[in-house]
């Protein structure tokens, strides 16, 4: 089997969602989870989703594959996909049952977040990593079995294993067959629904630096789904921080931490302390995520967030530049401290940190 | 932290959602169609047991000369050629018809309720006695058993009737109850309630019993069916006492009277419609329960009308996408009153967010980095052209 690496144009989009919205429940009491998310994944790229529970990191991922269950239903918007390889290529919510099926797994594969509950107990490994594959190409039968070691000798499994049922594998073992199978087809696409959330930290390191490797032999792009920032911030090329349904932040992993320019990212960051560097204060965020069915007018970080004025209140933010305008030009902030056209007191300093070198008058940040 | 005090957004929106949510909630079962129509059927009919006996405009029994009558002014439906009123006698016969299946449906219940639940619950050798007796009960045919046992007991009346139906029909239920036992025995939620100290009673009736309220439900119902049927069918063949009256009696009579030669069909059809009416109504609650008991079917079938009403397929790995949105959603025809695109300045945010289309992205002005783009535009402006 050929490993083909794709070249790293980092600007090309791989999967654009425009202008996303999710509802849960059909009716006038439906529940808004997603009010229109704009999000780009780059190609070769590891985009970090982070956030509380109940922020619509999960069901972003799941609607743009269209896999969330009901009562889910999308209300509007695009999830376009570009393959490299000039398959099928679109919209992802106007394809047909048919187009969604080929699509799968072949594009985009994911990784559940419970590798016991997503590998049937009843069949051995081999047998469900030889059915994934068996599902979208034609090869014979002994073909596939040395695919199927071949993957999971990838992922630091002897190939042996794939006799064995998932109640003989430990946990960190059953999240590497997850992996091998969501890679089994090569996608362009993997989407990584907290793969480690259930393992030690030990496992999840190692997990976490498999990922990376086989990220940059194979060239797949992740969208990897996770509450824990510290992990994320290792990890992650760019990450999108969400509040209630809405994406708050999109920056770099290391401006995120080092320069947050959202409140909540902000208070993210608080939330856990910093391995390196000088302490900080461990804050947290007061409250709890508002009811989606009751949201604040305006903001709606505003009833929590420690700089929150009027205008807050007001207005609704939109994801924009930040208040450095154009020297950060890769980076998107839904924040009114940072938008001139409203009226709101100078941006507070823990929200204006600049790299260390550079000034207010910088030139170029990168 | 300043929390700003808001005279819109929480104030407004939340009692009038709660209270319209809780309004829909409380009616429970009743918001199910099915539900509603089985339970109106089977009030009828169990009313009708209550009061039919006063209802009736005849004695069932009387004989006069009006014989083999059809449907009149005076007898509803017709008479008997003994001149007996037939409505009189389906008024009086729903009683029997009812407290058969009713009791032998609790009954039954009852039984294979605390049999299988308990032996899926011990195992060991309490699950091995216990299933040996079910084993044993099964294998016990019903209606032969029955004949016997009213042939033997002379004044076998509609009691004895429903004691042995429950006897004999207990065994299946308590076999699938221990199954279903068995593999709610070891969730995690049991052993938490085990944790707490809760003793095996309240786990058994507090834990585990509510998960099985759909399969003790159709159990019910599929027995209080059985029973019916098993009633009637005794009393059509002629096995029970003639003398008392159900709808399988007057079937007796009708056919051991030749109706159907006679062309009499005003003497067997009503009968046979109340049994086919009894029977559809339980079928209907069942179908109600299953959906209502179950908290993941709840909504989806809840919404079921409001779905084809709007044409959405909801299936489980493919998310329906449903585009009458726009300003037809519910969520912005709320909010439609509020001046949004035009003014720019947005006074009420929640509003110009959501019904959001594209399009008005570029009426906010102001934003220096967002002049006309699609907000996400920024980071992939140089491939913009690319991809479109």
């Amino acid at each position: 089997m050929t490993i083909t690496t794709p070249q790293r144009t980092q600007a090309e989009p791989l999967l654009e969602i425009r202008n996303l919205s999710v509802d849960y429940g059909y009716d006038d009491d439906a529940v808004r989870a997603l009010s229109n998310v704009n999000l780009t994944l780059h190609r070769g790229e590891i985009l970090g989703l982070a956030g509380e529970s109940g922020c619509g990191k999960s069901t972003l991922a799941y609607a743009a594959t269209r896999l969330l269950p009901p009562p889910g239903v999308i209300t509007g918007g695009e999830v376009l996909f570009t393959s490299s390889r000039s398959r099928e290529s679109g919209d992802l919510l106007r394809m047909s049952d048919k187009q969604l099926r080929a699509q799968r797994w072949r594009d985009t594969a994911i990784v559940f977040q419970g590798s016991m509950n997503a590998l049937n107990p009843v069949y051995k490994v081999g047998k469900q990593l030889i059915d994934g594959i068996a599902a979208h190409e034609k090869m014979s039968r002994s073909a596939m079995r040395e695919r199927a070691a071949e993957l999971l000798t990838m992922v630091g499994i002897s190939a042996d294993r794939l006799d064995s049922y998932p109640h003989q594998l430990s946990g960190g073992m059953r999240q590497r067959v997850m992996i091998a199978m969501a890679l089994a087809l090569e996608p362009e696409l993997v989407i990584m629904d907290e793969p480690t959330t259930a393992l030690d930290v030990v496992m999840q390191r190692q997990i976490v630096e498999q990922i990376i490797e086989l990220k940059d032999k194979l060239g797949f792009s992740v969208i990897f789904i996770t509450h824990d920032v510290s992990l994320l911030i290792e990890l992650a090329d760019r990450i999108a921080i969400m509040y209630a349904g809405e994406i708050v932040e999109d920056a770099g992993s290391r401006e995120v931490y080092h320069e947050p320019r959202h409140p909540y990212t902000a208070g993210l960051l608080h939330s856990f302390p910093p391995l390196r560097g000088p302490k900080r204060e461990l804050g947290g965020i007061p409250g709890s995520p508002p009811d989606l069915l009751s949201l604040p007018s305006g903001c709606r970080f505003r009833t929590r967030c420690p700089y929150a004025v009027d205008a807050c209140a007001q207005l609704v933010p939109e994801l924009g530049g930040t208040v450095f305008g154009d020297e950060e030009p890769h980076r998107s902030v839904a924040c009114h401290l940072h938008d001139d056209a409203v009226d709101t007191p100078a941006v507070p300093a823990e929200l204006a940190v600049r790299p260390e070198g550079r000034t207010l008058l910088g030139v170029d940040p990168r | 932290m300043s929390v700003q005090a808001d005279p819109i957004g929480l104030t407004e929106v939340e009692p009038a959602k709660k209270t319209g949510k809780k309004g829909k909630r409380s009616l429970g079962i009743l918001r199910n169609r099915k539900a509603l129509i089985g339970l109106i059927m089977l009030a009828f009919f169990l009313v009708l047991a209550l009061i039919g006996p006063w209802l009736a405009p005849h004695d069932p029994n009387a004989v006069t000369q009006d014989s083999l009558q059809p449907p009149s002014a005076d007898h509803w439906l017709g008479t008997t050629n003994t001149g007996q009123d037939i409505f009189s006698q389906l008024l009086v016969g729903t009683r029997g018809v009812m407290l058969v299946g009713l009791l032998a449906g609790i009954l039954a219940t009852m039984i294979s309720v605390i049999v299988g639940v308990t032996a899926g619950f011990l195992g060991g050798i309490g699950d091995e006695l216990l299933s040996l007796l079910a084993n044993v009960f099964l294998i016990i045919p019903a209606l032969p058993l029955i004949i016997i046992v009213a042939a033997l007991v002379p004044s076998a009346g509609g009691v004895t009737i429903a004691l042995i139906i429950a006897l004999t029909g207990w065994a299946w239920g308590s076999r699938v109850l221990r199954a279903q036992t068995l593999s709610l025995r070891k969730r995690d939620f049991v052993e938490a309630a085990r944790a707490n100290g809760e003793p095996m009673w309240r786990i058994i009736f507090f834990e585990i019993m509510p998960n099985l309220t759909a399969i003790i439900a159709s159990g019910f119902i599929g027995t209080a069916i059985f029973a019916i049927l098993s009633e009637v069918t005794l009393a059509f063949i002629g096995v029970t006492s003639i003398s008392e009256w159900n709808w399988g009696t007057i079937l007796f009579w009708a056919q051991s009277s030749q109706a159907l030669v006679l062309g009499a069909w005003w003497w067997f059809v009503p009968a046979g419609l109340c049994i086919a009416a009894v029977g559809t109504s339980l079928t209907l609650i069942n179908f109600g329960i299953d959906e209502f008991v179950n908290p993941r079917l709840r909504n989806t079938a809840a919404s079921a009308s409001l779905l084809r009403k709007k044409g959405i397929r909801a299936r489980i790995g493919f998310t329906p996408v449903y585009r009458g949105g726009g300003s037809q959603h519910p969520e912005t025809t709320r909010d439609d009153d509020r001046p949004d695109a035009d003014t720019g300045t947005t006074p009420r945010g929640g509003a110009r967010r959501r019904d959001a289309a594209q399009a008005d992205d570029a009426t906010v002005p102001g934003r220096p980095a967002a002049s006309g783009l699609p907000t996400n535009s920024r980071t992939t402006t140089d491939t913009e052209e690319v991809t479109a």
